[in-house]
């Protein structure tokens, strides 16, 4: 008897079926060489000023022209891809984790624990990530490590709301009731059956959240409460940009393509990951 | 060993009450209580075959879930080997081991995050059936006996066909090397030479290893090729009950016969059973449940309610009017032929 091979069909060729993802992975790809390699790709050090090249248009010495202090802006895009990708990371790490492990508990607890776990997923919720970031940045302070564990904690609302939905409709799928006709414990049910069917999801939310975490961690930086200067940050770049928009618009372009065009790169690669590895989006066999 | 004469499941005027929402009121908080399961008296003895067989939304699935210990009777006792099942369930794997199950929805049984190998290992380092060197080649082995390649071991259900994850979930059961397999439409919806292959691989570990068989299934040729005895089940009660052949070939009760009549070739779904519609379980008739639909219906009908009892050897019959004594056509079957 001969086996049927829809999964494997194709494999290889994903990037082949998917132009515009091939694409867009090459971008996020560059990006993270880029962060990976910024000594040695940059022309300049990204905070070394120099008053005889302040404010110079693009040229062959400076590809995306200076700042007002005379910092390289090319050298300065570099190391800030640097800064968005590490708080991006990390961010979206910990609201991942944090609301895999709300929404597991939320989700496999029932009645009342599960009821004030939600009332917190609620409220915490109701109010937009960037909103909530700005709150914890009031208590934590300023820098990269508190950029990243406020807008980390900002995320652990949609985690775990995603979890918590994706624990309720495994939970009553029959292979959960089967694996309780085998007499399998309840423990090694939740990490074998349900974890399994959770994280895989999950793993998907990471790779789109990420270009939100990063969009969140900019703004913050561009309302002067996150990163502090003269961390070569984007968000930080295009707010100090701002005063000069109308005779030098180079200073705050250059910093937001860059950060548009990563945005655009990571949720189109977001989006091929889950249309290629979401079993619900294909038809089943 | 003092429960081996016990019979496997008994079940004594099991009741399975669900609360619903009253019908038309799609806001309201008011429930009625729906009879799944209405007054079921059933006995399987060790190594016996039993067919359930009715028309959907009679209550085979909810039967089964009482048998499993999955759903606990609202009234009435259901008892495995004369404990109550969820008891027995609740005090330890022993239970869990010894009886498997058979999903009607197979793939859905079936995780899709484990391959076949796992699915299948699962179970038998469970019940530690083998020591933990032999399990691939265990593995294997059940695989060959369902049918299927051993390189189906690396795959995921979702590569493998209907068919094949059918005989997947049967190789599962049959992992714990059960003393009783249940089983909700194990071969239906499947091509006549794979329901051929696995329905003669039930019969021959039935034979081989006196396995203790409950089957539902909507085919009386199923039916009667793999099961001795046979229970009708009508809206939440079992009518007529029996040796299959003896009561195929002469029902006693007139749903059985209706059933008879509307599948005259075996092999075949029955499609259209009886004129008239299947009362809802929520709004039963007074009286015997099959009234309105009843030939034989006479006043009487109207006025009390039948209960499972015995006509003649081996059979039983839920009706105040049972069609020609089955014992004398049974006689008529077995000499005078
Ligand atoms: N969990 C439940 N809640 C409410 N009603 C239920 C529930 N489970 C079953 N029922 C009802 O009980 C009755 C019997 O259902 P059951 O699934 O046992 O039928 P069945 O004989 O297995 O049908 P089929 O052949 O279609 O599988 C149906 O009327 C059904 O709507
Ligand atoms: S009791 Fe009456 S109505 Fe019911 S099956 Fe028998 S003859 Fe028909
Ligand atoms: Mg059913």
């Amino acid at each position: 008897m001969t086996l049927v091979e829809p999964a494997r069909r194709g494999a290889r060729s994903i990037f082949l079926r998917r132009p515009f993802f091939t694409l867009a992975l090459l971008v996020a790809v560059g990006y993270v060489l880029a962060a990976i390699f910024a000594p040695l790709v940059a022309p300049y050090d990204p905070v070394a000023q120099d008053f005889n090249a302040m404010m110079q248009a693009p040229s062959g010495a400076h590809l995306m022209g200076t700042d007002s202090y005379g910092q390289d802006i090319l050298s300065r895009v570099i190391f800030g891809a640097r800064y968005a990708l590490i708080i991006g990371f990390f961010a979206v790490a910990i609201g991942a984790i944090g609301g895999l492990i709300v929404g597991l508990a939320a989700g496999l607890s029932g009645g009342w624990v599960e009821w004030a776990l939600m009332r917190l997923i609620d409220s915490i919720l109701a109010l937009p990530s960037l909103i909530l970031a700005v709150a914890f940045i009031a208590i934590l302070g300023q820098g990269v490590d508190k950029v990243v564990i406020a807008v980390g904690l900002s995320m652990i609302g949609p985690f775990a709301r995603t979890v918590r939905a994706d624990v309720l409709q495994v939970r009553v799928q029959l292979f959960v009731e089967a694996a309780g006709l085998m007499a399998i414990p309840r423990a090694v049910i939740i990490w074998r059956h349900i974890l399994p069917n959770v994280i895989y999801p999950l793993a998907v939310q990471v790779t789109i959240r990420i270009s939100e975490a990063i969009l969140v961690s900019s703004s913050l930086s561009f309302l002067g409460i996150g990163v502090t200067p003269p961390t070569p940050d984007w968000g930080l770049m295009i707010a100090e940009g701002r005063a000069f928009v109308s005779f030098a618009a180079w200073m705050s372009a250059m910093p937001g393509f860059a950060l548009a065009l990563l945005l655009i790169a990571l949720s189109i690669v977001g989006d091929g990951i889950r249309e290629e590895f979401d079993p619900k989006l294909k038809g089943k066999a | 060993m003092q429960n081996a004469e016990r019979p496997v499941f008994e079940l004594v005027d099991v009741e399975k009450v669900f609360q619903v929402r009253k019908p038309g009121q799609r806001f309201g908080r008011q429930t009625v209580g729906l009879h799944a399961l209405d007054g079921v008296r059933l006995s399987v003895g060790q190594g016996a075959s039993l067919a359930l067989v009715g028309e959907s939304g009679s209550g085979k699935s909810t039967l089964l879930r009482v048998l499993l210990g999955l759903d606990a009777p609202t009234n009435g006792q259901a008892l495995y080997r004369g404990r109550a099942i969820r008891e027995a369930r609740a005090g330890g794997s022993d239970f869990a081991r010894d009886v498997a199950m058979v999903y009607q929805d197979a793939r859905g049984s079936l995780n899709p995050r484990m391959t076949i190998g796992a699915l299948l290992a699962e179970p038998l380092r469970r019940f530690a059936v083998v020591p933990e060197a032999q399990i691939g080649a265990r593995v294997e082995q059940l695989l060959t006996r369902v049918g299927l390649p051993a390189d189906a071991a690396a795959r995921y259900p979702a590569a493998l066909s209907g068919g094949q994850v059918r005989r997947v979930a049967i190789a599962r059961a049959l992992a714990s090397e059960p003393s009783v397999l249940v089983a909700d439409e194990a071969v239906s919806g499947l091509d006549v030479s794979t329901q051929a292959q696995l329905l003669s691989l039930l019969r021959r570990l039935q034979q081989e290893m006196g396995l203790t068989l409950v089957f539902i299934t909507h085919d009386l040729g199923v039916a009667s090729y793999l099961c001795e005895n046979i229970a009708i089940m009508y809206l939440g009660r079992i009518v007529e009950t029996g040796p299959t052949d003896a009561v195929l070939a002469a029902p006693a009760h007139p749903y059985t016969a209706a059933l008879r009549a509307a599948a005259p070739s075996f092999f075949q779904p029955i499609a259209e059973p009886l004129p008239g519609e299947i009362p809802s379980p929520l709004d039963l008739p007074a009286g015997c449940r099959f009234s309105g639909r009843c030939p034989r219906v006479q006043g009487d009908c109207h006025a009390s309610d039948p209960y499972l009892a015995r006509a003649g050897e081996g059979r039983s019959v839920a009706c105040l009017h049972p069609l020609a004594s089955p014992q004398a056509s049974a006689l008529a079957g077995t000499f005078q032929d």
